[in-house]
């Protein structure tokens, strides 16, 4: 029998505030344990909550960029449970009212072995408001656990899939294309050590063709995307191979273990859930006016789908070439940069996605730590365009410019790569070559194509590399004519 | 030092005598701490008392008397429900649950009345987490009614009831979810006053059911309720349910005239299930405001008897859920001994909490599970809206609303105890108000005489609508400036100098 | 909805509340009385009736989100419990509230 995975994800991204959703406590990454647990983090008697505006304004960013319903009206719930690390036996969240309803996000899934790349859309069925539990730390004291609820009331935003996805690979487009578009609005850093931004993926399976929901299992916390990707294939092929079994797949929790690239049921946390929740009475209705909309979306960055449609509009680049530089906001403001000192946007999208795209990833840096900033690349690639040099003068220049060794118009001087332009000359070495090379021209008059090239090649040589090929081509193609 | 006591003073009195240096604030105080020694062992209204603490204030406010830095209830003692966090206080609810328990930090209200140069003159016992009728349910033990101490003095504010009750202070705070401040005004004969949810911030009162939980004023007048509101009352960014308005004087309409007043009964607090002889006071006091100028009008609040039902869903539903915290992780009790987490908190919880609170939780949380949400939780927030609209549509025809404030006098302690339904209903005529969010208040109406020949004190309720404290506050003093009731004292505990 | 012994000891284990035999027992016939006074609600046809949450139709106030907490952990901690099982000193350490182990 052929199988069809289905695959839905929700998303915990950590918002981008100083202070937590509830209190006035700082969620600095890192903070000696429970120094940043206030009397609302550790849930005191009688403390309260009272909600963050830069949480909601998130939302709303978010909302706006997935062209989501933005609720007029969503409520706080709270989800009870007891658990060391849930100072208060609940979670405020978002239950029945969230406050992000539904949108879509598309994905660009990437070629893998024979299948081509394609574009797919996700739809995303809520996103909600929540606070984040705090931190078990275990081996500290021998037996016991460790509380630390430095993190208990880091404001999230749970982003949570259709079923919409049907391999690893969609999946992993998927998260790593909300990765970005959660940095690219300023929501979240995106640092996934950090937990950041964390993935619970259901899957299940069903027979292809078939249109009936298997049973699914969740996979929890992953936190990177090499992980989700072996955490999906090692659990379909789990499950496949045990209902071949002629096995039944119970709905359970699992945690995917690095280690040995395996998925294993949770013992605990889970037994019969029931999270009993009602509206938190000390929260009030969250009320989001239009105008509260447009103020957010008047601070929004300019979305990854209308940069890319620019691109092409604007600059004349191909949908691929625009979906590459759209992937992340740096990158695509380092484009625009560098096409705004002056370079050819096709240029400067090719070096940019090439050249300097290779370096950095050798580098392990990222673009906004490039050497290279976007002024010394276009002015790289402006004396590409005026003939100053070749291009591959240009590649020389462009590792000593990664080297820091001075700018470019210094660095084409100080090696001496500017390239002859001037066709007196050029004029002077095609003369001296053609006389010394007289058997070749005669075997191109004769119909030899190849020996053309050869007396470019000894041009150039003749000329120390230094001529500009395109007009050593004119020239020897007017004498030879 | 003056010739008589002090205690009988009101608020005002007392004030103008602090700011004419006629007595220090240490003198008053100390009256009221050898009061305390001499008839809290008996009476056991205090939960905690520090006199250091409680002097070093006194002395503070004499200072600032002295700087001429004063407000109107500088100096003056108070006595604080122990529900309230007072930082360096021992605050238990009430409960075992938080016997050991030092608040690190000051309640909304505690701030207010510290900035206001009020005196903390201790912690005040009452039924555990506010969840009870008769102070029975504390882990403190019960609470002796002044007027007679085989009796209760309601609850759950019971120790604040009879700290003013037998002038063991010169006002306290209470906190009323279902009744917790009438009833018991109404059983030990004093004035106090609920006020519209959101009036008094809860930030730092220990929740109980945090939709219907409201803070107010348990005094010996309406005036002195009303100076106490002043302190009270007003806007805190800390709780969102507070309600930003601007800040009133509650004693402004207090003297004006009744000339005119409406006055609605509605008839089902006058039915089946009220005593009759609280039945008779109550009608002679509405004989006293009609000749007060007020104009009676019969009306109906017709979901009167499903406020029960709705509160026993909605309180306990709530409760479930705020208790969780006293898990015995970062404070509170912890069991002795236990083999893992899960024995941890069941053993924790079952040491810690009495039997009235765990039934609470029990019902609140089976109200809230998986299949039974939509038939109990839902179904009893629905109904609450009926019974909030019974009052917009009552308040068309009248003013304010008047009734008994409990369907009895003080009823004998253990009497009820084992029968949760019986004591529940203690709250018939109180629930709907915190149901609906409106104030109520409860004023000394006269007495009745018990089957064993007691005479206890009866309250009569007004209910106003949201924001009219000020108002109610006017209809209670101008029935207290023509009554003596709120004056009289139990006898039990007259002091030597006026016997 | 009669209520079980069975139900008293789920909600009970929901609730993390220790419930012996006869304690359950005893528990059954308070609770089925409350529940009995609860059960009049059936009654009321509440069709079309929006749920009252609070009592003010007011909407969520917002917080600026900046600092305004500091670290008071020593002072919170001097609350903590004692650890239990023959220790009476304070169950934290190194900042952390200790509780027996936590597994996954």
């Amino acid at each position: 029998m052929e199988w069809e995975v289905v695959i839905g994800l929700e998303t915990h991204t950590q918002l981008r505030t100083n202070t937590k959703i509830f209190s006035g406590a700082s969620i600095k990454y890192g903070a000696e344990p429970n120094t940043q647990a206030c009397e609302v983090s550790i849930a005191l008697p009688g403390v309260l909550p009272v909600l963050n505006k830069e949480a909601v304004q998130c939302a709303i960013k978010f909302g706006l960029a997935i062209n989501a319903h933005i609720a007029p009206r969503s409520v706080f719930a709270r989800k009870n449970y007891f658990y060391p690390d849930l100072p208060k036996g609940y979670q405020i969240s978002q239950f029945e009212l969230p406050v992000v309803g539904k949108g879509a996000v598309t994905i660009q899934v990437p070629a893998v072995g024979k299948n081509s790349a394609y574009e797919k859309v996700v739809n995303i069925t809520r996103a909600h408001l929540e606070e984040d539990a705090g931190k078990s730390v275990h081996g500290a004291v021998e037996g016991m656990s460790g509380i630390d609820l430095n993190r208990a009331g880091t404001p999230l935003l749970e982003i949570v899939t259709e079923p919409d996805m049907r391999s690893a690979a969609e999946a992993v487009a998927y998260a790593k294309k909300l990765h970005e578009l959660v940095q690219w609005i300023g929501i979240c850093d995106g640092n996934m050590q950090e937990g950041s931004f964390r993935c619970d993926v259901n899957v299940s399976v069903r027979p292809k063709g078939t249109e009936k929901l298997g049973t699914r299992r969740e996979i929890k916390n992953l936190n990177s995307f090499k992980f989700m990707t072996q955490a999906i294939e090692y659990e379909t092929r789990w499950q496949i191979e045990t209902l071949e079994d002629g096995g039944t797949i119970q709905q359970a929790t699992v945690l995917f273990n690095p280690d040995t690239g395996e998925t294993r049921s949770m013992r605990s946390k889970e037994e019969a859930n029931d999270y009993r929740y009602f509206p938190d009475p000390d929260l009030l209705p969250l009320v989001i006016s239009e105008a509260d909309k447009d103020a957010v979306r008047a601070t929004m960055p300019e979305l990854p789908e209308a940069m890319k449609a620019r691109f092409e509009a604007e600059y004349a680049l191909s949908s691929y070439d625009s979906n590459a530089l759209t992937t992340s906001r740096d990158l695509a403001n380092y484009f625009v940069a560098t096409v705004d000192a002056g370079a050819d946007a096709k240029q400067s999208a090719n070096w940019v996605m090439g050249i300097l795209a290779a370096k950095l990833n050798a580098a392990d840096t990222s673009i906004i730590d490039s050497p290279i900033n976007a002024q010394q690349l276009a002015q790289l690639l402006r004396r590409i365009g005026d003939n100053t040099i070749s291009n591959n003068a240009a590649k020389q220049v462009f590792e000593a410019l990664w080297n820091a060794e001075g700018s470019v118009d210094d660095i084409i001087a100080a090696k001496g790569l500017k390239q002859e332009s001037d066709s007196g000359a050029i004029e002077a070495i095609i003369d001296e070559v053609l006389a010394a090379n007289a058997a070749m021209v005669d075997e191109f008059k004769a119909g030899k194509e190849k020996a053309f090239n050869a007396l470019v090649g000894q041009a150039m040589k003749a000329s120390k590399g230094k001529a500009n090929p395109a007009q050593v081509n004119d020239i020897l193609k007017k004498k030879l004519s | 030092m003056m010739n008589s006591s002090p205690i009988n003073l009101s608020l005002s009195q007392l004030g103008e005598m602090l700011q004419a240096k006629k007595i220090s604030s240490v003198e008053l105080t100390q009256t009221f701490l050898d009061r305390i020694q001499q008839y809290n062992p008996s009476i056991n209204a205090y939960i905690a008392l520090d006199e250091g603490k409680t002097l070093a204030q006194a002395k503070a406010a004499d200072a600032r008397i002295a700087a001429g830095n004063t407000a109107p209830l500088t100096g003056i003692p108070i006595a604080q429900k122990d529900i309230f966090c007072a930082k360096g206080w021992q605050t238990t609810c009430g409960s075992k649950m938080l016997a050991n328990f030092i608040a690190p930090y000051d309640a909304h209200i505690i701030t207010q009345f510290d900035a206001a140069g009020a005196v903390n003159l201790g912690k005040t016992n009452m039924d555990e987490f506010a969840m009870g009728s008769s102070n029975e349910t504390s882990y403190f033990g019960g609470v002796k009614n002044p007027w007679s101490f085989d009796r209760v003095p309601g609850g759950s504010s019971g120790g604040s009831a009879a700290a003013v009750a037998a002038r063991l202070c010169a006002a306290a705070t209470g906190t009323d979810t279902g009744g917790s401040i009438r009833q018991p005004a109404s059983l030990c004969g004093f004035t106090g006053l609920k006020p519209t949810y959101g009036a008094v911030s809860r930030f730092g009162m220990i929740a109980f059911a945090s939709s219907l939980d409201q803070a107010g004023p348990m005094a010996k007048s309406a005036e002195d309720c009303a100076l106490m509101m002043n302190v009270m009352a007003g806007f805190d960014e800390r709780d969102s349910t507070s309600l930003n308005r601007e800040k009133e004087d509650y004693t402004r309409d207090l003297n004006l005239p009744l000339q005119g007043l409406k006055v609605g009964l509605p008839k089902e607090y006058f039915a089946e299930g009220l005593d009759a002889s609280v039945g008779k006071v109550i009608e002679a006091a509405i004989a006293e405001y009609k000749k007060l100028g007020a104009e009676i009008v019969d009306i109906s609040l017709p979901n009167t008897g499903l406020s029960i039902p709705v509160y026993y869903v909605l309180a306990p539903a709530e409760a479930s859920s705020n208790l969780s915290r006293y898990d015995g992780v970062r404070y509170g009790h912890r069991a002795a001994e236990y083999t893992d987490l899960m024995d941890m908190y069941n053993k924790s919880r079952a040491e810690g909490f009495g039997a009235e609170v765990k039934r609470r939780i029990l019902i609140g949380t089976y109200v809230l599970s998986a299949g039974y949400y939509d038939a109990y939780y839902l179904k009893a927030q629905q109904i609450r809206r009926l019974i909030a609209q019974d009052f917009v549509e009552a308040f068309k025809k009248c003013d304010v609303i008047m009734g008994p404030a409990a369907p009895s006098t003080a009823f004998k302690a253990g009497e009820k105890v084992d029968d949760p339904v019986a004591m529940y209903l203690q709250d018939i005529y109180t629930i709907s108000t915190n149901l609906a969010g409106l104030p109520g208040m409860s004023i000394p109406a006269g007495f009745a005489q018990s089957d064993d020949g007691v005479s206890l004190p009866v309250g009569l309720q007004i209910i106003g609508n949201y924001f009219d404290e000020a108002r109610m506050l006017n209809v209670a003093h101008q029935y207290q400036q023509v009554t003596d009731w709120h004056e009289r004292m139990p006898e039990l505990v007259l002091p030597k100098e006026v016997k | 909805m009669a209520l079980s012994i069975e139900d008293i000891k789920k909600v009970a284990h929901l609730a993390r509340i220790e419930v012996s035999e006869s304690d359950a027992a005893a528990t059954l016939t308070k609770l089925t009385g409350i529940l009995g006074l609860i059960e009049q609600m059936q009654a009321v046809d509440t069709t079309g009736i929006e749920p009252m949450s609070h009592s003010q139709d007011l909407s969520q106030r917002l917080r600026d989100d900046i600092v305004t907490k500091t670290n008071l952990r020593d002072e919170f901690q001097k609350n903590a419990p004692a650890l239990g099982n023959g220790s009476t000193e304070p169950a934290v350490a190194g900042g952390l509230y200790l509780v027996p182990k936590v597994i996954e």
